[in-house]
């Protein structure tokens, strides 16, 4: 989250997309629940009317996978609006803190100019060149701008002309939206651009599991900065972690293009600390107004190095930055490809913790036969989860007709794990707020802490490399790992490492802004330097109090950055340094002025993205010494226009891979993601794509409230059980009618790739779509079921294709294509 | 004179999340309902001797032809006219000075005669233990200073538990607000039933929620009548004796009765 969930409640606008927060985040909604009574107005967009709907002002159903389109046209209609009432937006913002005002490359091109792809399209390797996709430069290496907004080349005018076909009778024809009801989402979110108001985007799997899910947030991030709504009190973009930890294991780069703290994972050819630093990161930027704060990575890298190989990492060995992996450039490491790899039978062993993909991942078929050709395999989890279970698992949807495990030569350690309140540690939360919790029991049996786990593994391997060597064994071997010597490894020096030492006085650091790239520093993750200092571990404060009356509770637990709740804030204020939005100021600049010149710096509230002084002074003089408010951004300015993507520098409607329709309503050639890998075509085996004529039904997948994801934690709960026994699925009562079933019949469910039996939800809250006067249907099934545990049931990812998203390969588990028929009782 | 408490549950915040279901059965200890999932998110269908309290899941079909789901939480509702408590044969239902309708079930006789006559069909008749069971709004938590355990759970805070009079005052605020955002709310339990101790804030009328718009007592002809017809089976089953009495002092430790 840009912002954190108390935030929310101050928000005048809520639209929640690509999420059911009331299902899958129910705290979220003491929040939402918290604003409507304030007067909030809550916009449910989802394909079916959740409980999050049941909540909502304006319900608008929308096809799975068309957000885009959605999106486009909200901006469509907040463009057209800021010229017939501009007193209605804040058109410093736009004007001041983006790069609408920034000159883009002539010979860019639109894709309604290109027959469906942005200019520099490579179809061989379906890729870009984004050579034009960039700024233009003055004779200094400064960005052009035109800040009338007017040039042709200029951000603001590119997206008004993509945007411009998507005009509200286009969307509605792809989205199904009926259109008074878009109409009045559109109308209803954009009064959130007024000065002094805010709305807020909550999303989460909806948005992001598409082969275009990252440029579904760009959609959003796109009419937030028009709306003026990042940085600010009940502002931004909100991505709703599914897991109460997922926030802090990405910041800790559990993900394999990252390292700690979103450095980016080294490649191949990073020789060195300084190509690594200077190519990835130094030098983007001449303006001198711009922070450009990865500038900075250097320091960051070398002192996490130091964290790492302590005393073995010197200026003389290049802080040992040859021992990290170097990916291959472009190569991809995610779920969906180690899984393609081990089906080919590359990968020997397999560590899996708290993970349960025989469940949890896409083609669930295809993985649960590729861990076949894993010579170990290691789960360590809570219960016997299915994928431990996975040699003996149904061969289809009879779940007592099991393969014969004699045929599987896969050797399986199930290690017992330690729940989160059977151990002590740091969880941060979707907010960003690291919060210390403590051992409320102790673990049963032999269970053991993901750190005890993790920590003899080391101990073992390292032992084996110290006695018969290996390559590459300074990697493991100069290690810094010290733990204490208890049993238990010592979880606050891990905590402390993590924060980082002045390595002269041995003192915990305070601060990433002291963080040096000559040696003398560690850090772990350079973020959470601040998170345990000298004064003590920040984790586990529990002050209650609000100085702000704005939610932040700035001593409660502590914030990634420095502690700061609500990033961007300083474009929650105007170039004078005064908010927006006087009843919810997130900061606000109290330094002191002489003669129409600010003359000293002091913010209040929350802390600042960086203490400048604001652009301006009080007499509308620019500052030479200020710097602009996206400080993380090379030009300092927030991206309409984002180049760094793989897939387009603005979002462009395309269909699923598995879709009903058999052409791009945009109207042009390109029908899915030009730039996503396509699976089925490069590894064919056991990954077919079904059409619409065999499968006209949409499909799609979600959680309910009373389960928890691959349901290893849940259907093993007799309580949890009861209250959701079986798989069902959910349909509309005119596809029931078609298909002759009645609600709670047993059903099954067919794609190219597998089956799915349940039970039959029939109700109005699914409705059919009608695209272009055409009706097509859709169905939706929670994908918690396995075949281990108390209550068992057909997996829904044994339907799920193997496809993931262009940037980030997160897989496509929202749309596909199937159909549904009565079960046939012998 | 102790304070009269109430629980108010105020519908326009419920989202179904359920976790209220799963408290009470957690801190009662109730044993879990082998369900099937039978076309609708309500499970179990409806309360049990096992299940006290539960989420009702109702989707109106008729509106406008837009979808909406509405979600009430069912339980006892503790009325000061407690029918169930008037008819009870063997005084094995108080009505205590706080509110709290509660069956003792060390003298409970299993007569059901409060399940046939309670007008919101609260009380089951558990097989195991031969009594009648019910929601006690955890008496024992309650009696410490603490909060019945559902509403110590719930995140939007439809669940609110306190003095009668704060809860009126909460409810009549919140009714405000609801009326001022194009509601008809009613406050359902403020005069019912001679006023209950689990009163509902209800965005719109009550039968839409399986709620009687006006809750009434069975008349005393039919009371008198059905209890004629229970009496003399009372006094064969107090024959039972002893073997009673064990099976009541089961359930005394299953539900921690005073």
């Amino acid at each position: 989250m840009t912002n954190h969930w108390i935030d929310i409640r101050n928000a005048d606008r809520i639209m929640i997309i690509g999420s059911n927060a009331a299902e899958n985040h129910p705290i979220s909604f003491k929040w939402v629940t918290k604003a409507i009574e304030q007067g909030a107005k809550l916009i449910s967009v989802d394909p079916r009317f959740t409980r999050t709907s049941s909540k909502a002002h304006i319900y608008a159903p929308l096809r799975s996978g068309t957000d885009i389109a959605f999106i486009n046209g909200m901006i469509k209609y907040v463009l057209d609006d800021m010229e017939k009432n501009p007193q209605s937006y804040n058109m410093e913002y736009v004007r001041e803190y983006t790069n609408a005002s920034f000159l883009i490359d002539p010979a860019f091109k639109l894709p309604a100019d290109m027959n469906g792809v942005f200019s520099g399209y490579n179809p061989k390797k379906r890729s870009y060149s984004k050579g034009t996709w960039s700024y233009q430069l003055d004779s200094d290496g400064i960005h052009k701008k035109d800040k009338t907004l007017s040039h042709p080349d200029c951000v603001f005018q590119l997206l008004k002309k993509h945007v411009s076909r998507y005009d509200a009778q286009t969307v509605c024809n792809i989205t199904g939206t009926p259109a008074d009801v878009y109409n009045e989402v559109c109308r209803t979110f954009a009064e959130s651009g007024k000065r002094g108001k805010a709305g807020t985007i909550m999303y989460a799997m909806g948005t992001t599991q598409h082969t275009y899910g990252t440029q579904n947030i760009r959609g959003y991030a796109i009419l937030q900065l028009l709306l003026a709504n990042m940085g600010v009190a009940g502002g931004g973009i909100n991505a709703l972690r599914g897991e109460s930890n997922v926030q802090g294991s990405t910041d800790h780069a559990i993900l394999f293009h990252y390292l700690p703290g979103y450095l980016k994972c080294p490649e191949e050819d990073d020789v060195s600390v300084d190509t690594y630093s200077r190519i990835k990161y130094e030098g983007k930027n001449k303006d001198p107004r711009s922070a450009d704060w990865w500038g900075n990575a250097r320091k960051y890298i070398v002192s996490l190095l130091k964290s790492w190989y302590g005393d073995k990492a010197t200026p003389e060995n290049d802080f040992a930055f040859g021992y990290l992996p170097k990916r291959e450039v472009g190569k991809d490491y995610s779920h969906i490809s180690l899984f393609e790899t081990m089906y080919d039978g590359d990968i020997k062993g397999m560590i899996c913790l708290g993970q349960n993909p025989a469940v949890g991942g896409p083609n669930a078929q295809k993985e649960r036969k590729a861990l076949e050709k894993l010579d170990w395999l290691v789960c360590a989890d809570l219960w016997e989860t299915d994928t431990a279970n996975f040699w003996r698992r149904p061969k289809g949807d009879d779940l007592d007709d099991t393969v014969d495990p004699a045929s599987i030569k896969t050797e399986v350690f199930l290690l017992p794990a330690a729940a989160s309140m059977e151990k002590e540690g740091s969880i941060t939360n979707s907010g960003r707020w690291s919060q210390w919790r403590y051992t409320a029991v102790h673990p049963p049996g032999r269970a053991k802490s993901d750190l005890w786990i993790l920590d003899r593994l080391f101990k073992a391997v390292s032992a084996r490399y110290k006695n018969q060597g290996g390559p590459i064994a300074g990697a493991i071997l100069d290690m810094a790992w010290d733990y204490g010597t208890g049993d238990e490894p010592d979880v606050h020096a891990v905590a402390k490492e993590i924060n980082g030492y002045d390595l002269n006085t041995g003192k915990l650091l305070p601060s990433f802004g002291i963080l040096k790239a000559d040696g003398t520093t560690s850090s772990g993750n350079w973020l959470y330097c601040a998170s345990y200092t000298e004064a003590g571990n920040m984790a586990t404060r529990r002050n209650g109090l609000d100085p702000t009356n704005i939610g932040l509770y700035p001593e409660w637990a502590w914030c990634w950055p420095v502690n700061r709740r609500i990033i961007y804030n300083r474009a929650s204020v105007d170039m004078k340094g005064r908010p927006w939005d006087k009843k919810h100021p997130v900061i606000v600049f109290k330094g002191g002025a002489s003669d129409g010149k600010y003359i000293s710096r002091k913010w209040i509230g929350d802390v600042p993205d960086g203490g400048w002084y604001p652009l301006m002074n009080p007499d509308g003089t620019l500052r030479d010494d200020a710097k602009y408010p996206f400080i993380m951004k090379p030009e300092g300015h927030a991206r309409i226009f984002g180049m760094g993507r793989v897939d387009g520098p603005l979002p462009e409607h395309y269909e699923p891979l598995e879709s009903p329709l058999t052409k791009n309503p945009m109207g042009h050639a390109t029908r899915i993601n030009p730039a996503i890998k396509l699976w089925h075509e490069v590894r064919p085996e056991n990954n077919k794509i079904g059409t619409p004529d065999e499968f006209p039904i949409v499909g799609t997948t979600y959680r309910v409230t009373e389960h928890w994801q691959a349901g290893a934690m849940t259907r093993n709960l007799p309580w949890l059980v009861e209250l959701m026994p079986d798989v069902f699925v959910e349909m509309s009562v005119e596809l029931a009618a078609e298909k002759g079933i009645k609600n709670g019949n047993k059903i099954i469910v067919t794609t190219a790739r597998g089956t799915l039996e349940g039970i039959a939800c029939v109700t109005p809250r699914f409705k059919p779509f009608k695209l272009n006067g055409k009706s097509v249907h859709q169905i939706g099934i929670p994908w918690h079921w396995g075949y281990t545990g108390l209550a068992r049931g057909s997996s829904a990812n044994c339907l799920t294709p193997h496809v993931g998203d262009a940037n980030t390969m997160i897989p496509e588990y929202k749309a596909f294509l199937c159909n549904v028929n009565k079960k046939e009782v012998v | 004179m102790t304070a009269e408490l109430s629980m108010l549950i105020d519908v326009s915040r419920c989202m179904g999340c359920r976790g209220c279901q799963v408290a009470c059965k957690q801190w009662n200890q109730h044993k879990a309902e082998k369900t099937r999932f039978t076309g609708t998110y309500q499970n179990p269908p409806q309360l049990s001797p096992e299940t006290w309290t539960l989420i009702q899941f109702i989707e109106p079909v008729d509106y406008d032809d837009n979808p909406r789901w509405l979600f009430r939480k069912q339980q006892c509702l503790h009325c000061t006219d407690a029918v169930c408590a008037q008819v009870c044969p063997t005084g094995a239902i108080n009505k205590l000075e706080n509110g709290i309708v509660y069956i003792n079930q060390g003298i409970c006789a299993g007569c059901k005669a409060c399940v046939e006559t309670c007008p919101f069909h609260i009380p089951k008749f558990d097989h195991h233990s031969g009594t009648v069971r019910k929601c006690w709004l955890c008496l024992d938590r309650v009696k410490n200073g603490l909060k019945p355990a559902c509403a110590t759970v719930c995140p939007t805070g439809a669940i609110r538990f306190g003095s009668r009079a704060e809860m009126l005052r909460i409810a009549r605020e919140r009714q405000q607000i609801l009326t001022n955002q194009g509601f008809a709310p009613r406050i359902y339990g403020e005069k019912e039933l001679g006023g209950q101790h689990a009163m509902y804030l209800l965005p719109e009328n009550a039968s839409i929620y399986g709620l009687p718009e006006n809750p009434r007592k069975p008349t005393e002809k039919i009371i008198w009548r059905w209890l004629m017809g229970v009496i003399p089976g009372l006094a064969i089953l107090a024959g039972i004796g002893s073997y009673l009495l064990k099976e009541r002092s089961k359930s005394e430790a299953k539900t921690g009765g005073e």
